[in-house]
């Protein structure tokens, strides 16, 4: 089997990011698993063996004094190596803001392009196959590159399933971006996750809120709800731009789009850029006083009512039945 | 100064948009606008030229057909000229050739600072601003905010899922705008009169030397997803807690 390299975005602690797993799994579908990190020299601790676990079958750990100073250049320094080294038919990169920028200079390099936010990867005869949902899930495309390396990338949390590897092979690699011209970084901030509650673009259940809350104070309720049901917090576009609460908790076509099991609408009208965000949830709860909202078109269980009555009453019922 | 904003033609996020299932590629005969990250990259660029009056902010398009309504809006924003990319091999185009037709106009331009959107509402890709970089040997600071240029320097806060960074950039350089940036002015009357006497000039991939990168990706299959269907619609008489609970329960939601 061929090569796949995954780069591997680090954490600011210096762990594996939260996209690991499903960026190896991705590999494993197709090809022979190697994940590719970049560290300060000597700064890959027990990183390989991590990463082993998580499904790689070989690390190549590029070492940059540039690591953790400069943008994007040393990742893409560290690929450019790895592909010299292991000849890879594929790389695959997460769909984050970082894995993007990679990608898409790497392609430049190799004169390629790039597939880019795959749910879903696998080889069909000679071709690797990604698979994409567009516009909010409303169609589902498959795509591949003809002509040259195949660069992709995954998004969070598809596809699941991994094969652990209990000592991969390492390559160490150095790699030196000085000549290049780059962003530097001038420093770090990461935000402190004021809540237990899970990511939003990974939740199982997500309740969001929108206008019809009528104002930051009353939009607890929804905080409220979520908590109760162990779900992420989600708004529509009028509650952002109302002020309820920040815009990386906006649900919708400029925002976020989620697929979770399931997707409660509070006091949210339900228009299509919102609709295009949620539509490929499980199952869509709504409670909305206007008895016209669109958001009832789409919705599994709708209640025509007063969110401010129907869920205190409901946050009572479901701890009753607890 | 000279400031590139790129600026991309969109279907309207507020209708139903489409794929062509034949071709895959977004279906563009409805009504079409900036997309609105690009109208804030356009109000970044203005502002920066606000406060250096030398400047000169200059608008560039690709897109098949007519964008003339919106590179209007755009002069009448405040851009001095706008140069339209269009030609019938750029039908479909991948990012790959996007960002090289993009690149070789920005390069003609001779661009101090480019400014893009982090992503299109439309294609979503977020990948073409730093391709353009790539092509041009320039950095690139991308989902930009709290952008500022200070000598020959850009700096903002980049918003990444494990939180910010505070970065800068020596110009030449390529910045992407994120949400965070603010809304678009409007175009004033003497901007809305004036907007009709700037120059756009059109120019094709052989105009600007482009030649189609050896790779692309192509879409293989387009398969639309079966609408949604409205399910159990009750108006609160006081029970509809209990019954959404039971329905909750019955579906194993909780």
């Amino acid at each position: 089997m061929s090569n796949v390299l995954a780069f591997v975005e680090l954490t600011a602690a210096g762990t594996p990011a939260g996209t690991t797993p499903s960026l190896l799994a991705a590999a494993t579908k197709i090809g022979t698993p190697v994940a590719v990190i970049v560290v300060a020299p000597g700064a890959a601790g027990n990183l390989p063996t991590t990463l082993g676990e998580l499904g790689a079958a070989h690390v190549v750990v590029a070492e940059s004094a540039d690591a953790s100073a400069v943008l994007v250049a040393p990742a893409v320094a560290a690929l450019e190596a790895a592909i010299a080294e292991l000849n890879p038919s594929v790389v695959l990169l997460a769909n984050t803001a970082d894995g993007r920028e990679i990608a898409g200079r790497l392609a430049v390099r190799k004169g390629s392009s790039v597939l880019v936010d795959a749910v879903d990867i696998a080889a069909k005869g000679s071709d690797i196959v990604t698979t994409h949902s567009v516009f909010g899930g409303s169609y589902t495309t498959e795509s591949s590159t003809t002509g040259g390396l195949v660069i992709a990338t995954v998004r969070q949390g598809s596809p699941e399933g991994r094969t652990p590897t209990a000592k991969p092979g390492v390559t160490t690699v150095s790699v030196d971006v000085s000549g290049t011209r780059a962003g530097v970084i001038d420093s770090v901030e990461v935000q402190s996750s004021e809540s237990s509650r899970p990511d939003l673009r990974a939740a199982e259940r997500v309740v969001s809120g929108g206008r019809g809350l009528g104002s930051e104070e009353k939009f607890v309720l929804v905080e409220q709800l979520a908590d109760t049901l162990g779900a992420a917090v989600g708004a529509s576009r009028a509650a952002v731009d109302a002020g309820f609460i920040g815009q990386t908790h906006q649900v919708g076509q400029t925002g976020v789009t989620v697929s979770p099991q399931l997707y409660v609408a509070l006091g949210i009208s339900g228009a299509i850029q919102h609709r295009a965000g949620m539509q490929t949830a499980g199952t869509i709860v709504a409670i909305n006083k206007d008895a016209d909202a669109p958001i009832f078109d789409v919705a599994d269980f709708g209640v025509v009512g007063d969110v401010f009555t129907v869920v205190p009453a409901l946050i009572a019922e479901l701890e009753a039945r607890r | 100064m000279k400031i590139v904003v790129l600026m991309k033609q969109v279907p309207d996020t507020w209708g139903e948009r489409k794929l062509d299932l034949s071709t895959g590629w977004a279906d563009r005969s409805g009504d079409n606008v900036i997309d609105e990250i690009n109208e804030r990259a356009l109000e970044v660029a203005l502002t920066i030229a606000d406060a250096d009056k030398s400047s000169e902010v200059v608008v560039v398009t690709m897109a098949p057909g007519d964008v003339s309504e919106s590179l209007k809006k755009a002069l009448a924003m405040g851009c001095a000229s706008a140069v339209h990319i269009v030609d019938d091999q750029l039908a479909g185009a991948d990012v790959a050739l996007t960002a090289a037709a993009l690149a070789a106009a920005v390069r003609e331009l001779g661009a101090d600072l480019v400014v893009a959107g982090n992503e299109s509402t439309d294609g979503r890709g977020g990948v073409v601003p730093a391709m353009i970089a790539e092509h041009l040997g320039l950095p690139h600071l991308g989902q930009l905010g709290q952008i500022e240029v200070t000598g020959s320097t850009v700096s903002g806060v980049r918003q990444l899922d494990e939180g910010t960074q505070r970065v800068h950039a020596e110009l030449p350089s390529v910045i992407s705008v994120n949400e965070s940036n603010p809304d678009a002015r409007f175009p004033s009357f003497k901007g809305i009169m004036g907007a009709k006497k700037k120059p756009v000039e059109t120019r094709t991939l052989a105009d600007l030397g482009v030649n189609a990168p050896g790779a692309k990706t192509t879409v293989a299959s387009t398969v639309a997803r079966p609408p949604r269907s409205a399910g159990t619609k009750v108006v609160d008489d006081g029970t509809a807690a209990t019954q959404l609970a039971d329905f909750l329960v019955s579906s194993r939601l909780v």
